[in-house]
C-alpha cells in the first residue's frame, strides 16, 4: 500500500522553488540598488504576485479537471467572486477618504444617490468576516451549482457549456448598477488593507509573499487530497465513472466535494489578486477568461498540479511579453497554443519532460536488468 | 412486514423496459435464491444486459417489481446504493481503473466506508492489506501487484475485475460474459473460480459460450425478446423446441 | 386647337376677373402675412383656409415649407420648380427675388398650418392626400374644419379614408364645448372602433361639461381599447420573440449539425457567422465600386459566397485539426476555441477592429402594419429566411445522399464505414455544411448586428444554449429551442428589463439542462450511451 508520501520529489522541488521566490523577489526588489543587474523594479512585484494568483487559480482547475475529469469553463467566476469579497472589504476600508467623503457609503453608491448600505455589504468592514466570505461565497455557489448538475448527471461538454453560461450570467448581473457592486466600473481606488497602504512598497512585497505562501499551501492541500484514497476515487471517476458507481461510491458526493474545494481555492486566488492589481470589475467574469485558465493547465500538463503552476506562469509571462512587444500577435499566439497543445502535447510540458525522463531511465534499467517488465512498477 | 414476502434473494416480476418504442424487456420475471448460480443465455438483443442494468439501478423499468432480499425495492435506488446493498457487477468488456495499479483497484473495491470524508481521512489498515494479499493470490495477480491495470492482458483484466467484485464482498454477483476473449485454459479456470464463489454467494452469469455454461453445470434461463423463453437444466433448455427455433432461426 | 386655346384664354380671363372683382376674405387676409407677427400670421392662415379660394392650399403649403415670401407689401409663393407666383392673383411674377423674405413660423403657426392643410386637402382628389388631411384634422381637432369634414365624409368613396375622416369628426365633436351628448356618444363609439393610443388619449381627456352618460361610455370604451392594445402589445412581443428566435435559429442551426449530429464542439462556430457577415461586407463594397445597379441583389449574391467561404474554412478546419480529436470532445472544445481566437484576430488585422458598414437594400426598408402594430420588412425577411434555411437543411439531411450518409455515420460510424461510406469524407462535408450554414446566417445577421470581429462571440453561448435546450441531434429540437428562448426572452423583457431577462433565462436553461440533461427532444436508449 504505497501511499505516496506527501513530500515526494516533485513536491520538494515545487516547494523549494516557491520558497526561493518568496525570498529572492523581496530581496532583489528591496535590498539591491536600482542600478544593479539583479534589481527587480517596483512594478514587477505586483505583476509577479498576479502570476502567482493565476497559478493558484490554475491549480484549482487542475484539481477538478486533471484528477476528476470535470472541465469547468466557469472557474473565472469563483475567482472573481473571491475578488469581489476582498474588494468589498477594501472598499469599506476607504471610509471617509473617498471622493464624496461619505463615512460609510462607497463613492459609487453616493453617486447613484443611495442612502443606505445594501444588506449584503454589512460585515465586510471586518476582515475575518470578509476572509470567510472569500471562501464561502464561491464555495456555496459551487456547491449549489454542482448539487444540481452532478445529481442530474450533467457531464462532459454539457457541464462545460453550462459553466460558461453560469459565468456569462454572472457577468451580465455584475454589470448592472442595481447589483450594488459598482456596475461596470467595479470596485477600485482602494486605500488600505489591514491598516497598511495598498500602494506601499512593503505592503506589495508582503502581498507577494502571502500569495506565494497561499500557492504553496494550496499545492500541499491538493497534493494531500489526490494522494489520499479520496484522490484515488477521483481518478477512478475520471477514468471510469460508471464503474465507480457500481463499486458503491456515490460519485455525485465526490464531485461535489472536490468542485466546492476547487472553487474555494479559486476564491482565495481572486482575493489575493485584487489588492495587488487594485481593481475588480465584471470583466473578470468574461467566459473567455475561464477558458484561458484551462489552457494554462493544459500547457503545463494536466493532472500533475505542478504543471498547472508552470503553465500559468509560462503563458502569462508570454502574454506580458507579447502585449509589450507584438500586441497584435498575442491572440494568434494564444490561439495557436490552444491548437498545438491539444493536438501535439496533450500531456503538457511537464508530461513531455517526464516522458523523456522515464524513457532514459528505462534505457538505463534495461541495460542493468534482463527483465525490465518485472521492474516496471517503479 | 413481519415475514419476508419471498424467500428468494432476487425477485423480478413483470419487469418491462422500453427505449423509444423498442421493448428491451417485456414482462420479465425471474427469481434467484441465496447461494444459487444461474446462467442466462439468449441471442443478441434478448435483453440480458438490460436486465443487469435494471438490477444494478442503471436503468429504471417502466413497470414491474424488482426486490432484493424481499424488502429492498431496486427500482427506487441508484447504482451506488444498490452496490452498497451487496450486488456486484462485472461488465462484458472488462472495466478496471487503468491508471491505477492492480493493488489500488482492489483497494478501491474493498468493502469499506464509501463516503468522501471517510476516504479523505482513511489510513490503510493492516487488515485491508491482508485482504488484498488474499485476493491477489486468488485471482493470480500477485506478481502484477504494482503494475498499472491498463498494462494487463485482456484475461488478466477479467480476473482483476472478478477480484474487485470479490473485494466488495457482495451477496449477489452479476457477471457478464466472463469467458469472452479467454483461452480454453483460462476459461476452465474461470469456471472453477465461479463455482467456488457460488458456494457462498448467489451468482448470475450471462454467457454465450455453451461449453462454458455446460462446464458450470447450473440451472439455465433462456431469454428471448425481453422475456423468459425457457428455464431448467442446460440439456432440458437446449432440447426445448422454441429455444432451438430462436437460436437456429425459423 | 384654336378652340382649345380660346377656351383657356377665356378661363384665365375669368379667373383673373374673379380675383380682381371679388376681393373677398382671401385677399383681405393675405397682407397679414407681411406683418411679421406670429399672431397675425396665425389669424391669416385661418382666414385663408376658410376662404374657399383655390390658391389657399398653395399658400398654406408654401408657408409650411418656407416658400411663402413677402416683400413690398406683396405676398408671393415660390413654386417647387423655382418660379415666383403672386399669391393674390396666381400669376407668375418672374424670377427676381429682390428683398423677399420668407414668412417666419413658430410652433403655434405650424399647428395652425397643419390644421388648415387638414381641412383644405380633405376634398382633394388624391386619396393619399385626403387620408393625410384627415389624420391632420384628427390631431389638430380644429373645429372650423367640421363643415368641410362633413362634406368630405358624405362624398368619400374609400372606406379606409372615411374611417379616418369619421374618427377626425369624432375627435372634434368629443372635445368641442357645445357638442350635444348624442353627438359625443356616437363620437365615443367611433373612437372605440378606432381603438389606438390616440383614441385612448382622447377618451381619457373629456371636456368638463360631458354628461355622466358620456363619461361612462368613454370609460368603457377606454377599457376596451386598453384591452385591445394590451393584446396587440402581446402580439408584438411574440413577434419580436419570433424574430429573435429566428436569429438564434440561424446562429444555432449550423451548430446543430456539427455538435448535434457529429458530436463536435465547435467553439469557432460564431466566427463562421462572422466570416459570413464580412463576406457580405466585401460583396457590397465590390458591387458599390463595380456595379452599383446590382446593389439591390447584394445579399442574394453574398449568400452563396458566404456559404462557400465559411464552408471551406470549416472543411479546412476539420481536415487539419478536428479530425485528430474525434472522441475527445473536451480537447476539441479547446482547440476550436484557439481557432476562434486566430480567426477573430485575422479579421481584426485585415479589416480593423471597428464596425464595418453593411447596408440594407432598399426593398428591405419599410414596415407592414398589422392591427395596432407594425412589422419591419427586414425582420420579416430574417424570419422567412431562417425558416427557409431550416426547411432546406431538413430536406438536405432527409432526402440527399449526403444527408443519408451523415445520418448513417452519426448513428453507427463503424457500420457505415464497413458499408463503404468514406466516413472521414462525410465528416469533412458535414462539418463544411454546418459551417457554411453559419456563414449564411452571417449574411442575415449583418443586417441587424454590428459587423465587427467580435460578432461571433455574442452568439456562441446563446447558440449552444439553443442546441442543448432543444436536444442534441435533432433539428426540430433546435427550432423549438430557438423559438422558445426567443419568445421567452421578449416576454420577460417588459417585466425584468433586457439584461435581467437574459440572466433569468440563462438560469432557467441551466436549471432545465440539469433536470433534463439531454434536452427537450432527447434520444433515448443505447445510442445515447455510445
Amino acid at each position: 500500500m504505497r501511499t505516496q508520501s506527501l513530500f515526494d520529489r516533485q513536491t520538494i522541488i515545487v516547494l523549494s522553488l516557491l520558497a526561493a521566490s518568496a525570498i529572492l523577489v523581496p530581496a532583489m526588489n528591496g535590498l539591491t540598488s536600482p542600478e544593479s543587474a539583479l534589481h527587480l523594479s517596483d512594478h514587477l512585484v505586483p505583476l509577479l504576485g498576479k502570476y502567482v494568483c493565476f497559478a493558484l487559480l490554475a491549480l484549482s482547475v487542475d484539481l477538478i479537471w486533471g484528477f476528476c475529469g470535470i472541465l469547468s469553463l466557469g472557474h473565472g467566476a469563483f475567482f472573481a467572486l473571491g475578488g469581489y469579497a476582498m474588494g468589498m472589504y477594501l472598499m469599506r476600508q476607504i471610509g471617509p477618504r473617498g471622493a464624496y467623503a461619505d463615512p460609510v457609503l462607497p463613492d459609487f453608491m453616493v453617486f447613484l444617490n443611495w442612502k443606505e448600505l445594501p444588506w449584503f455589504w454589512h460585515g465586510f468592514d471586518w476582515f475575518p468576516f470578509a476572509a470567510l466570505m472569500v471562501l464561502l461565497v464561491p464555495g456555496v455557489l459551487a456547491f449549489i451549482f454542482g448539487w444540481f448538475a452532478f445529481r442530474s448527471r450533467v457531464t462532459g461538454v454539457y457541464f462545460s457549456i453550462i459553466t460558461q453560461a453560469m459565468t456569462f450570467a454572472l457577468m451580465l448581473a455584475f454589470f448592472r448598477n442595481d447589483m450594488g457592486l459598482g456596475g461596470n466600473n467595479g470596485l477600485t481606488d482602494f486605500k488600505e488593507i489591514l491598516g497598511f497602504s495598498v500602494q506601499a512598497k512593503s505592503t506589495r512585497i508582503a502581498l507577494f509573499v502571502l500569495s506565494v505562501l497561499a500557492l504553496a499551501g494550496g499545492y500541499l492541500l491538493c497534493r494531500w487530497v489526490v494522494g489520499s484514497k479520496f484522490g484515488k476515487v477521483l481518478v477512478a471517476v475520471r477514468d471510469a465513472e460508471s464503474r465507480t458507481r457500481f463499486l458503491g461510491y456515490c460519485v455525485e458526493h465526490y464531485k461535489l466535494a472536490v468542485f466546492a474545494l476547487s472553487a474555494m481555492l479559486a476564491g482565495v486566488a481572486g482575493a489575493l489578486y485584487v489588492p495587488q492589481v487594485g481593481i475588480i470589475n465584471p470583466s473578470e467574469f468574461a467566459p473567455a477568461n475561464s477558458i484561458e485558465v484551462v489552457i494554462w493547465v493544459a500547457v503545463g500538463g494536466r493532472g500533475t498540479l505542478a504543471g498547472a503552476i508552470l503553465g500559468a506562469l509560462l503563458v502569462n509571462a508570454g502574454k506580458t511579453w507579447f502585449t509589450a512587444v507584438l500586441p497584435e500577435f498575442w491572440l494568434f499566439a494564444l490561439g495557436s497554443l490552444f491548437v498545438f497543445v491539444t493536438l501535439f502535447m496533450s500531456r503538457g510540458v511537464l508530461g513531455a519532460v517526464r516522458d523523456l525522463w522515464e524513457h532514459s531511465n528505462q534505457k538505463v534499467r534495461a541495460r542493468r536488468s534482463p527483465q525490465p517488465i518485472s521492474h516496471a512498477a517503479e | 412486514m413481519s415475514a419476508p414476502i419471498t424467500p428468494t434473494l432476487l425477485y423480478l416480476d413483470n419487469v418491462s423496459v422500453s427505449f423509444d418504442g423498442f421493448r428491451a424487456l417485456n414482462a420479465l420475471s425471474l427469481a434467484v435464491d441465496h447461494a444459487e448460480m444461474r446462467a442466462i443465455i439468449g441471442p443478441n438483443g434478448a435483453g440480458k444486459t438490460t436486465m443487469m442494468d435494471v438490477i444494478t439501478g442503471k436503468t429504471k423499468p417502466n413497470e414491474g417489481t424488482a426486490l432484493y432480499e424481499g424488502t429492498h425495492d431496486l427500482t427506487s435506488l441508484d447504482e451506488a446504493a444498490i452496490a452498497e446493498l451487496g450486488i456486484g457487477r462485472k461488465f462484458q468488456t472488462p472495466t478496471v481503473f487503468e491508471m491505477h495499479t492492480v493493488e489500488d483497484n482492489l483497494l478501491l473495491a474493498l468493502k469499506n466506508k464509501r463516503g468522501p470524508l471517510a476516504t479523505l481521512f482513511s489510513g490503510i489498515a493492516a487488515q485491508g492489506r491482508e485482504r488484498i494479499d488474499v485476493l491477489l493470490e486468488r485471482v493470480r495477480l500477485t506478481a502484477q501487484r504494482h503494475r498499472r491495470a491498463g498494462e494487463l492482458s485482456h484475461g488478466q483484466k477479467q480476473w482483476l475485475e472478478i477480484g474487485m467484485l470479490l473485494a466488495q464482498e457482495p451477496k449477489l454477483l452479476l457477471i457478464d460474459e466472463p469467458a469472452a476473449g479467454m483461452t480454453d485454459y483460462e476459461t476452465a479456470d474461470t469456471a472453477d473460480l465461479l463455482r467456488d464463489i457460488a458456494r457462498s454467494k448467489a451468482v448470475i452469469v450471462v454467457e454465450h459460450d455453451m461449453t462454458f455454461v455446460r462446464e458450470l453445470g447450473v440451472k439455465v434461463t433462456c431469454l428471448h425478446e425481453g422475456s423468459v423463453l425457457a428455464e431448467g437444466s442446460l440439456d432440458a433448455v437446449s432440447a426445448n423446441e422454441r429455444v432451438v427455433e430462436v437460436y437456429l432461426g425459423r | 386647337m384654336i378652340v382649345l386655346r380660346n377656351i383657356t384664354r377665356a378661363l384665365v380671363l375669368l379667373i383673373g376677373m374673379a380675383s380682381a372683382v371679388l376681393a373677398g376674405p382671401y385677399e383681405d387676409a393675405l397682407p397679414n402675412f407681411a406683418n411679421d407677427s406670429y399672431a397675425e400670421t396665425e389669424a391669416a392662415i385661418g382666414a385663408v383656409a376658410v376662404s374657399g379660394n383655390p390658391l389657399s392650399i398653395d399658400v398654406v403649403e408654401a408657408l409650411r415649407d418656407g416658400r411663402l415670401l413677402v416683400g413690398a407689401g406683396q405676398v408671393f409663393v415660390r413654386r417647387t420648380s423655382g418660379e415666383l407666383v403672386n399669391a393674390a392673383t396666381g400669376q407668375v411674377w418672374g424670377d427676381q427675388t429682390g428683398e423677399l423674405k420668407p414668412v417666419r413660423v413658430n410652433n403655434r403657426v405650424r399647428r395652425a398650418v397643419e390644421a388648415a392643410l387638414g381641412s383644405l386637402t380633405l376634398l382633394s382628389s388624391d386619396a393619399t392626400k385626403r387620408l393625410e388631411a384627415a389624420r391632420a384634422v384628427f390631431r389638430s381637432r380644429d373645429e372650423t374644419a367640421l363643415p368641410t369634414l362633413e362634406k368630405a365624409i358624405a362624398q368619400e368613396g374609400q372606406s379606409r379614408v372615411r374611417n379616418v375622416l369619421e374618427s377626425a369628426r369624432a375627435a372634434i365633436l368629443l372635445s368641442k364645448q357645445d357638442a350635444l351628448p348624442m353627438q359625443r356618444l356616437s363620437a365615443v363609439e367611433t373612437l372605440r372602433n378606432r381603438g389606438d393610443q390616440e383614441a385612448l388619449a382622447l377618451l381619457s381627456n373629456l371636456p368638463s361639461n360631458a354628461t355622466s352618460e358620456v363619461v361612462a361610455a368613454a370609460g368603457k370604451a377606454a377599457d376596451g381599447i386598453r384591452a385591445r392594445l394590451a393584446f396587440w402589445e402581446a402580439v408584438q412581443n411574440v413577434w419580436y420573440g419570433i424574430s429573435l428566435g429566428s436569429v438564434l435559429l440561424l446562429a444555432a442551426i449550423g451548430l446543430a449539425i456539427t455538435f448535434g449530429t457529429m458530436g463536435v464542439i465547435n467553439m469557432a462556430h460564431g466566427e463562421m457567422v462572422m466570416l459570413g457577415a464580412y463576406t457580405t461586407f466585401m460583396v457590397q463594397e465590390f458591387i458599390r465600386s463595380q456595379a452599383p445597379s446590382l446593389f439591390g441583389g447584394s445579399l442574394l449574391i453574398a449568400l452563396p459566397l458566404a456559404f462557400l467561404v465559411a464552408g471551406s474554412v470549416g472543411v479546412l478546419l476539420e481536415r487539419t485539426v478536428i479530425r485528430f480529436l474525434y472522441g475527445r470532445s473536451l480537447e476539441t472544445l479547446l482547440a476550436t476555441w484557439g481557432i476562434s481566437l486566430i480567426l477573430q484576430q485575422s479579421v481584426r488585422t485585415i479589416f480593423g477592429p471597428t464596425n464595418r458598414e453593411v447596408s440594407t437594400p432598399a426593398w428591405m426598408n419599410g414596415a407592414l402594419d398589422v392591427g395596432a402594430t407594425s412589422l419591419t420588412y427586414n425582420r420579416i425577411a430574417i424570419v422567412v429566411f431562417a425558416f427557409a434555411v431550416f426547411a432546406i437543411l431538413l430536406l438536405v439531411l432527409r432526402y440527399t445522399s449526403l444527408g443519408l450518409y451523415v445520418r448513417a455515420v452519426t448513428q453507427n460510424r463503424r457500420m457505415a464505414g464497413s458499408m463503404g461510406i468514406r466516413t472521414s469524407r462525410i465528416d469533412a462535408l458535414a462539418f463544411g455544411l454546418g459551417s457554411g450554414v453559419a456563414g449564411i446566417a452571417g449574411v442575415a445577421l449583418s443586417q441587424i448586428d454590428n459587423v465587427s470581429p467580435n460578432l461571433g462571440q455574442g452568439y456562441i453561448i446563446d447558440s449552444f444554449m439553443v442546441v442543448v435546450f432543444g436536444g442534441v441531434g435533432n433539428l426540430w429540437g433546435t427550432l423549438v429551442g430557438a423559438m422558445t428562448l426567443g419568445i421567452a426572452n421578449k416576454l420577460l423583457e417588459p417585466y425584468a428589463g433586457a439584461v435581467l431577462g437574459k440572466i433569468v433565462l440563462l438560469i432557467a436553461i441551466i436549471v432545465f439542462i440539469q433536470r433534463r440533461p439531454r434536452g427537450l427532444f432527447a434520444l433515448k436508449g443505447r445510442a445515447v450511451e455510445a
